[in-house]
């Protein structure tokens, strides 16, 4: 805890990357998250804790706009990112989900090789001029993603035959392929065993050097191992929110609290 | 839960599942009964439709034929007078060299002896000789179908023992036929005209050529028009139509669509593209139209079923590396649902391909005695001919109507393999 609270003091330097404000999602007629304004850290770990249910992931997802492709859901207020509205009319959503990644609960990768899973976002984008260009990208990526090593000799098997914690590692390092300034993980690894979970973990820790990463986790563990901040969902509301150190040994909300020591949840 | 005995409570629970758990057994034993029972009796009717079939349909794919050394008597048969000439007599010249017993100058006898000729064999001669002329003169070895009644007799469908007078050949002609027989000019060879012959009147010539060129060209012209509009329909509906109430009229009138009796789609075909476009009739292009109104619903019904399919988690994949919604559809949706198209697809067809309703109210049922070279020429489609021939009262056409069934059902089977065979070749695990 010690490490963690030297890493806390370096992020309040750190710039807003993302600021949420007064932020409502309904779906249909349950307004999912009420009334949020949180200022998310460049270069920072954020994590999302609360129970199920309390729309820790919807707020996420509607960081990268994932929401507009559900018909009954509405989201008002503004989140920016620097300082930009991203609900604004000329922000193509598209756009924007090249710059905000997404890793999402269940590792799901294209049924494709390894190398198409990494090349098809720079593809689409048309980030690579040449063969060699992309080549070098997914080599990046792959790196980046912890999993370099271990698929290099294998480029072209299909992305679907490795182990689940392999797949995650590898859709991470897809959604990294599109260089993006900020990653959402959604409980990245909630469908991984143990020794996959710490090599993401792992691998989590060393991606805040240069992305802004939030993520949404069940485990409380998970949080205090690898976020610098946290917030703590409950009902919709974001009830708490402050550096990861703070949340877990000193929270000033009594629903945190009670969170926290197991009592709700 | 072993060790349940330690409460008096718990043993009691254990005895009641217990006394319940027979009767649950045998409950379970009755419905794997009725299953099994249900099963049987399916496969029961499938034999009986196969045996029913093989049984009266394997005779059609023999035919007899009697072979003779034919003199082509330049008397008869003129150079100069080509294509006409007097065929028939040569033939039955020849035949008379092999029946010595028949009076020559006994006109009825000839007649009657002759009338082992199928009514063809002397155009055949005739195209021969036309196409070389150099015949003429020579004596030529020349295999024929032989008429049907003594078809059915050389395969034992006809009775020898039925009075003369109830009969369709007598005595003298059975013992002419006897007699050739033992001579070695009758054989019974592989018929290749069931598939190479366009219809005929005959039905020793009769055969399915025009029928499955039919079939193909109107199934081309289905699959062309079906398959992109069903899928185009489909994509729609499932990807990008907004869910309302105009889009739920949409499905439902869809559904209903492919419930719609087949005979209907012919009324309207017959209304509309013979009646208001003036389409030709009779004519495989608008076979395949008809079809392809009917095949659609079915394509579009196993395209949505298909797309909805594919697991939401590839398309938030895709969305989430910032895929537009087309790219997502067609780069990842549309490839992953591709088997389940096609399986859809390829049963629409085979359906399509024993459709007889419409294909009779365009008038794909009429009699045509060549195969077509498009889809613009007449013809008539596999179920129809089969229509067509179980109605001909000719004894030939009997097996000849359960051989062209055996066809049928053979591209059946094919497509439905075929079907199989894709879906579980492409079959993927998430």
């Amino acid at each position: 805890m010690d490490d963690l609270r030297t890493v806390s003091k370096d992020v309040d330097a750190n710039n807003t990357k993302i600021s949420a404000k007064n932020v409502q999602v309904y779906y249909g007629d349950t307004h999912a998250i009420k009334d949020v304004n949180v200022e998310i850290k460049e270069r920072t770990v954020t994590a999302f804790i609360g129970p199920s249910g309390c729309g820790k992931s919807t707020f996420l997802r509607s960081i990268n706009r994932m929401n507009d492709t559900i018909d009954i859901c509405r989201v008002e207020g503004d989140i920016l990112i620097d300082g930009k509205d991203i609900y604004d009319r000329d922000i193509d959503p598209v756009q924007l989900r090249a710059r905000v990644g997404m890793v999402f609960q269940k590792p799901n990768p294209f049924p494709k090789s390894i190398y198409d899973n990494i090349a098809y976002g720079p593809k689409i984008h048309g980030l690579a001029k040449s063969k060699a260009d992309m080549d070098e990208i997914v080599e990046k990526s792959l790196r980046r993603g912890a999993i370099w090593n271990e698929v290099k000799d294998r480029l072209h098997a299909p992305g679907t035959g490795l182990s689940g914690g392999q797949q995650q590692r590898l859709c991470i390092a897809r959604a990294i392929a599109t260089e993006p300034e900020v990653l959402l993980m959604d409980e990245p690894c909630s469908a991984l065993d143990p020794i996959a979970t710490s090599q993401v973990e792992e691998l989590i820790d060393q991606l805040r050097e240069n992305y802004t990463v939030v993520i949404v986790t069940h485990s409380m563990q998970q949080a205090a191992r690898v976020s610098q901040k946290t917030a703590f969902f409950h009902l919709g509301n974001l009830v708490e929110y402050g550096s990861t150190d703070d949340i877990f040994t000193n929270p000033k909300d009594p629903r945190t609290e009670s969170y926290i020591s197991g009592r709700i949840g | 839960m072993t060790d349940i005995s330690s409460g008096s409570l718990l043993l009691t629970t254990t005895d009641k599942v217990r006394a319940s758990l027979a009767k649950r057994h045998r409950k379970q034993r009755i419905l794997q009964g009725f299953g099994i029972a249900a099963i049987s009796i399916a496969f029961l009717m499938l034999f009986i439709l196969l045996w029913s079939q093989i049984a009266t349909g394997y005779k059609a794919f023999m035919q007899t034929n009697i072979t003779l050394d034919i003199y082509v008597d330049p008397a008869e048969i003129n150079v100069d007078r080509l294509p006409r000439g007097d065929f028939d007599d040569v033939l039955t010249a020849a035949l008379l060299e092999k029946l010595p017993n028949v009076d020559a100058t006994d006109r009825a006898a000839v007649r009657e002896a002759s009338g082992i000729f199928s009514n063809g064999a002397q155009f055949d001669l005739r195209d021969r000789i036309v196409e070389d002329p150099s015949l003429i003169g020579q004596t030529i070895n020349m295999r024929m179908p032989v008429s049907d009644p003594y078809d059915q007799l050389y395969k034992e469908l006809l009775d020898r023992e039925t009075p003369e007078e109830l009969r369709r050949l007598n005595d003298l002609q059975i013992a002419n036929y006897d007699q050739l027989l033992d001579a070695g000019a009758i054989t019974s060879k592989l018929n290749t005209g069931l598939i190479t012959n366009a219809d005929s009147r005959f039905p020793e010539l009769a055969g399915l050529k025009g029928a499955l060129l039919g079939s193909f060209w109107a199934l081309l012209v289905c699959f062309l028009i079906a398959f992109p509009l069903g899928i185009g329909a489909a994509v729609y509906l499932e990807e990008f139509a907004p869910k309302n109430k105009i889009s739920d009229f949409i499905e439902v009138n869809i559904n209903n669509l492919a419930a719609v009796p087949s005979v209907v789609f012919g009324l309207l075909a017959l209304s509309v593209f013979i009646g208001l476009f003036g389409l030709p009739r009779s004519v495989p292009f608008v076979g395949g139209l008809t079809l392809a109104l009917m095949t659609m619903p079915t394509i579009i019904i196993a395209t949505r079923a298909a797309l909805k399919a594919v697991p939401p988690s590839i398309r938030e994949a895709a969305l989430g590396v910032g895929a537009s919604k087309q790219q997502v559809v067609f780069g990842h949706v549309v490839p992953l649902a591709m088997p389940g198209i096609l399986t859809g697809t390829i049963i629409g067809l085979a359906q399509a391909l024993g459709e007889t309703a419409p294909l009779l109210l365009i008038g794909m049922n009429a009699f045509i005695t060549s195969a077509p070279g498009s889809p613009f020429d007449s013809a008539t489609a596999l179920p129809t001919q089969i229509f067509i021939w179980a109605d001909s009262p000719e004894r030939g056409f009997v097996s000849r109507t359960s051989a062209a069934i055996l066809v049928l059902l053979t591209f059946l089977i094919m497509m439905n393999a075929i079907a199989i065979y894709l879906r579980s070749k492409f079959e993927r695990k998430w």
